[in-house]
């Protein structure tokens, strides 16, 4: 195969120099794959070629179909937009139209410029001479007001923070995470070029099912967000899995969380990694203790971070590259740094995490913005004013609380049941308009909202 | 009320909000198999902060967490246990 000597080899490429590849699998709740097999087939029906440095994008309903396509795409796509599961269907076309799409990848017979069918069948195919190039990774985050951030990465920043890897040939990693998100597709990287397999998510199984599939694989090495682990402990089934790695990323992993684990599984090393799709992975913290040591910010390496203005600066070579159409938003600063928004605090030696500049709520590893569920709280004909803030819980990190002025006094001698009835009706408003993990856990009604000197709501923000 | 009742009422409450089917709410109920999600709990204990004033989970370290309906409520119990121990006077 022909590739420019700049290029990363592709994983297909990567996966070819690996003599094991046979017994290697990707494993869904009801398929697996070898990667032997993959390499010697096509799970796309033998229409690879005429993906070639094409835009194409990857929506598929089955997690294993994405991988196996993914693995394919990589080094053949001159870019390739990842479609997360819950990707609203009208954003779709907007997606489509910024990422310049004129190909679309599906197991669900989407329509669109030139439409490919993938599927978990793979069919021998002879060794097609594809003319390799370093393909554009599109990954979707959530913003503001609904529409989606897509991050261009590539394969070199995706993977620059998997090393010390490839010694290790008996791993197994498993995941909690979807892979068509950015802290799923790290798993699935790692276990590719890591010389691993790996146990894919489904979103139809029980986490019991999940523990006992990922204990008779075997799995060694698992990962997801501190939500995850606190639900994997309340389940009769977390005694079938025996990691010997456990790994925590996506939101803030408190201490309560480590010992518990480290109570549940003594034999599994923990670590709890910053990780996000813009800042890419940052780094780890192994010593099981929260927050990070504050040597980490002065320390010389691959990662290079500072505190600027309370926020988590990081300069890798893991970052994102840049939006797909961010001509007004710059990914990082005159000096390469990428603002994380993450704030954190220095106590003694160690800094520890508070919360999100832009008051970003956390919610189980999802992103929630405030504006957004203000705005659908503010339909209700009674409701003059809201603000919706993080409340912290020990389940999920955090959850969405709002407070709510009320338009008018409620009638005293029926206050009580009117304030019911209302809150009530706000949250039928939400949840016909927003996700669960948006639709607020608890709604106050209060007086008066503080305003700040700009006239805006005082938000507090960390 | 008591503990208990608080702790039913509420999550027939949450229940209340979805459309699906859910299995009875007895003591060896496995409470990730009652038909509440990770979110649904967080929003129990949430409320269930609001109404009793404490989170017993909020401390959780070393200990296991509740399984079951009936460890979770007893979570609960020990908990109010604790603070009447505490609150009583000093002689």
């Amino acid at each position: 195969m022909k590739m420019p000597s700049n290029c990363l080899p592709s994983i297909r490429d990567q996966l070819c120099k690996a003599s094991d590849s046979s017994g290697r699998f990707l494993w869904s709740a009801a398929a697996s794959v070898s990667l032997g097999d993959l390499l010697r087939g096509t799970s796309l029906g033998g229409r690879l070629p005429g993906l070639l440095g094409r835009s194409v994008l990857l929506a598929t309903q089955d997690q294993l179909a994405a991988a196996l396509a993914l693995v394919e795409l990589d080094g053949v796509a001159a870019r390739l937009i990842i479609c997360p599961p819950d990707l609203p269907a009208e954003h779709l076309h907007s997606v489509m139209a910024r990422g310049g799409v004129d190909a679309v990848v599906s197991d669900q017979g989407l329509g669109g410029p030139l439409c490919v069918t993938c599927s978990l069948a793979i069919t021998p195919v002879k060794s097609e001479q594809v003319e390799r190039r370093l393909t554009e990774w599109v990954l979707l985050t959530s913003g503001t007001t609904g529409g989606a951030k897509m991050l261009i990465h590539d394969l070199r920043s995706l993977t620059a923070a998997i090393d010390g890897l490839n010694l290790e040939t008996d791993v197994v990693w498993g995941t909690f995470y979807d892979i068509r998100r950015f802290g799923g597709l790290q798993i699935l990287l790692r276990a590719l070029l890591g010389r691993g397999s790996l146990v894919l998510s489904s979103a139809a199984e029980s986490v019991g099912d999940h523990l006992l599939r990922l204990g008779a694989l075997g799995a060694t090495h698992i990962s997801g967000t501190p939500s995850h682990w606190r639900r994997v402990l309340m389940s009769p089934q977390a005694r079938a899995i025996a990691p010997r790695y456990i790994r925590l990323s996506g939101e803030i992993a408190d201490q309560a969380i480590l010992n518990s684990l480290h109570s549940f599984y003594p034999q599994a090393a923990i670590a709890h990694a910053f990780a996000s799709t813009e800042a890419g992975v940052g780094f780890e913290v192994n010593d099981g203790l929260e927050g990070f040591p504050a040597s980490v910010v002065s320390a010389r390496g691959k990662v290079a971070i500072k505190i600027e203005n309370d926020s988590l600066r990081i300069r890798s070579a893991r970052t994102a590259l840049r939006y797909v159409d961010g001509g007004d938003q710059a990914l990082a600063d005159k000096e390469g740094f990428v603002d994380t928004g993450d704030i954190v605090e220095l106590r003694g030696d160690r800094y520890y995490f508070l919360g999100r500049r832009n008051g970003v709520i956390n919610v189980g590893g999802l992103k929630v913005y405030p504006e957004e569920v203000e705005g659908v709280i503010n339909r209700h004909p009674e409701v003059q004013m809201s603000i919706v803030r993080s409340r912290r819980n020990s389940i999920t990190g955090s959850l969405v609380s709002a407070d709510v002025v009320l338009k008018g006094e409620p009638d005293l001698s029926s206050a009580n049941n009117q304030i019911a009835d209302l809150k009530r009706e706000i949250l039928q408003i939400c949840r016909e308009s927003l996700a669960a993990h948006k639709i607020p856990a608890t709604i106050r009604c209060v007086s008066v909202l503080e305003l700040a000197a700009a006239g805006k709501l005082a938000r507090h923000r960390a | 009320m008591s503990v208990r009742a608080d702790v039913i009422s509420q999550i027939l409450q949450i229940r209340g909000n979805t459309k699906k089917e859910f299995p009875p709410l007895t003591d060896d109920l496995v409470l990730v198999d009652s038909g509440l999600d990770s979110l649904a709990i967080a929003i129990l204990v949430t409320r269930l902060e609001d109404t009793l004033g404490f989170d017993p989970f909020a401390e959780f370290d070393d200990a296991s967490p509740p399984v079951t309906l009936g460890d979770f409520i007893q979570c609960y119990e020990n908990a109010v246990k604790l603070s009447a121990v505490d609150s009583r006077p000093t002689v």
